[in-house]
């Protein structure tokens, strides 16, 4: 059956990335998921630009906080250990490379790594947010996005056509069909979903894919 | 005799606020750390051609019922009534949702200019705005349309952007705790910008869910100093 990942899915192959003691940031958006997908064993300290290091999973209905959310407004939970910052000392950490992940939504990503994850045509009041200082700062910079637009077209192109949030700033693609690496050489196909072959993903990205030798499926 | 702090309301705290006066508003997002009751009584009091710096837009009354069950007010209200000629934010309004936000709305409509800044570099200029300094040079923005009209500079080989000073007629703060001298200490991620809005204004009008006597709050706790603050609201949660 050749179906694409859901957002949970995707999330939880993000999470793999995420190494025991890491600091992780999670964008606006689908990122947000990321929180609840940490795998076994591993610690990690989420950080969130609202001023918030070491929040816990996604607050359920009896336990919502709303003086405690990730920069979604989602209510997040209480961790032993975390701690509160005001906004200026949040992008101090952001901007000074104190932070070892970030995983961003995106509307495009170009084959040199350039990230378009603000403004859209027709809706000039939309803001970038945390989502430059994010993409500047950050160790390891990780997207995660769907591989076409609701209309089908490509996602990750030649060259971004809506405005940019940072160059050449991507490391790491998770869609819901693939993994790719952004590397100087270009995009390398790293990993597939279940049934796709490499010439459909690519028929489905305007930017060259280069099937890593090791290319595999999708794996939780 | 020390000066009094404390007003009885928000209506009367926000009452001098004239027309074309500039505010900072705390907050982060759609809730937590917004100073709303703040924000209602300048809707209320109809100051006009204000200019409003604060991370986000708001979302309105209307779009609110789809972040949190029943709805709630936001800097919304400030533009409905058609007070606010110019916003400073780098969140106007959020992509996720349809594009029907007060704010998003009149931009469209050419009744209210914008001024995009990133979170970050906001955050920066507000503290450059509070601590006499004349501007920063940062990383964030550069080769993105941030970067248009900006000086920029190359420091140790890495391309960085001029950024300048924000600061305020008045700043609408959302604290935990005052004591009666006005030293503030905060709750949650409802801490963000206020502490640093705290300090860029002339005027620093907070509200507070309980104001203590002197001598309650730690000293070691206190996060905002009394002589950033210059009225007091207690509204009870």
């Amino acid at each position: 059956m050749k179906t694409r990942l859901d957002e949970q899915t995707i999330a939880l192959r993000v999470a793999k990335e995420f190494a025991d003691g890491m600091v992780v940031n999670l964008g606006y958006g689908m990122p947000g998921l990321c929180a609840n997908c940490i795998p076994e064993g591993r610690t990690i300290y989420f950080h969130s630009e609202n001023g918030v290091l070491g929040y816990g999973p996604l607050a359920d209905d009896r336990v919502k906080d709303y003086e405690l959310i990730n920069a979604s407004d989602q209510p997040v939970t209480r961790l032993p250990g975390m701690c509160f910052f005001d906004s200026a000392l949040s992008f101090d950490m952001i901007r000074g490379g104190h932070i070892d992940l970030v995983v961003l939504g995106a509307y495009q990503v170009s084959q040199e790594g350039d990230l378009a994850n603000w403004g859209r045509p027709g809706r000039p009041a939309t803001g970038m947010g945390g989502g430059m200082d994010l993409a500047v700062g950050c160790k390891q910079r990780l997207v995660m996005m769907l591989h076409t637009t609701k209309e089908g077209a490509p996602r990750i192109v030649k060259q971004c056509s809506f405005p940019l949030t940072a160059r050449k700033c991507v490391d790491k693609i998770f869609t819901d069909l693939a993994v790719i690496e952004v590397t100087g050489q270009g995009l390398i196909l790293k990993e597939i979903a279940r049934a796709w072959t490499a010439q459909e993903i690519q028929a489905l990205t305007e930017a060259s894919l280069i099937p890593a030798d090791d290319l595999k499926e999708i794996e939780l | 005799m020390a000066v009094n702090k404390i007003y009885g309301s928000c209506d009367s705290a926000v009452a001098d606020i004239p027309d074309g006066a500039v505010i900072m508003i705390g907050g982060f997002g759609s809730f937590g750390g917004l100073p709303i009751n703040l924000i209602v009584a300048l809707a209320k009091q109809g100051a006009k051609d204000l200019t409003v710096i604060a991370n986000q837009g708001g979302v309105g009354f209307e779009l609110s019922k789809r972040i949190k069950p029943g709805g709630y007010p936001d800097i919304g209200a400030l533009y409905e009534k058609g007070q606010v000629k110019k916003f400073i934010g780098s969140v106007p309004a959020l992509g996720g949702m349809p594009p029907t936000s007060p704010l998003e709305t009149f931009h469209r409509e050419g009744k209210v200019e914008v001024e995009l800044v990133p979170q970050g570099t906001l955050a920066e200029r507000i503290r450059a705005g509070a601590g006499g300094l004349g501007g920063f040079y940062t990383p964030t923005g550069v080769g993105t349309p941030v970067e248009i009209g900006k000086e920029k500079k190359v420091i140790n080989g890495k391309e960085y952007l001029l950024e300048l000073p924000l600061a305020a007629d008045f700043a609408f703060i959302k604290a935990h705790k005052a004591d009666t001298a006005g030293n503030l200490v905060y709750r949650g991620t409802a801490r963000c910008f206020n502490p640093i809005m705290a300090m860029a204004a002339r005027t620093t009008i907070v509200e507070v869910d309980e104001i203590m006597p002197l001598g309650q709050l730690d000293p070691e706790a206190i996060i905002t100093p009394h002589i950033f603050v210059n009225r007091i609201v207690e509204v009870p949660r």
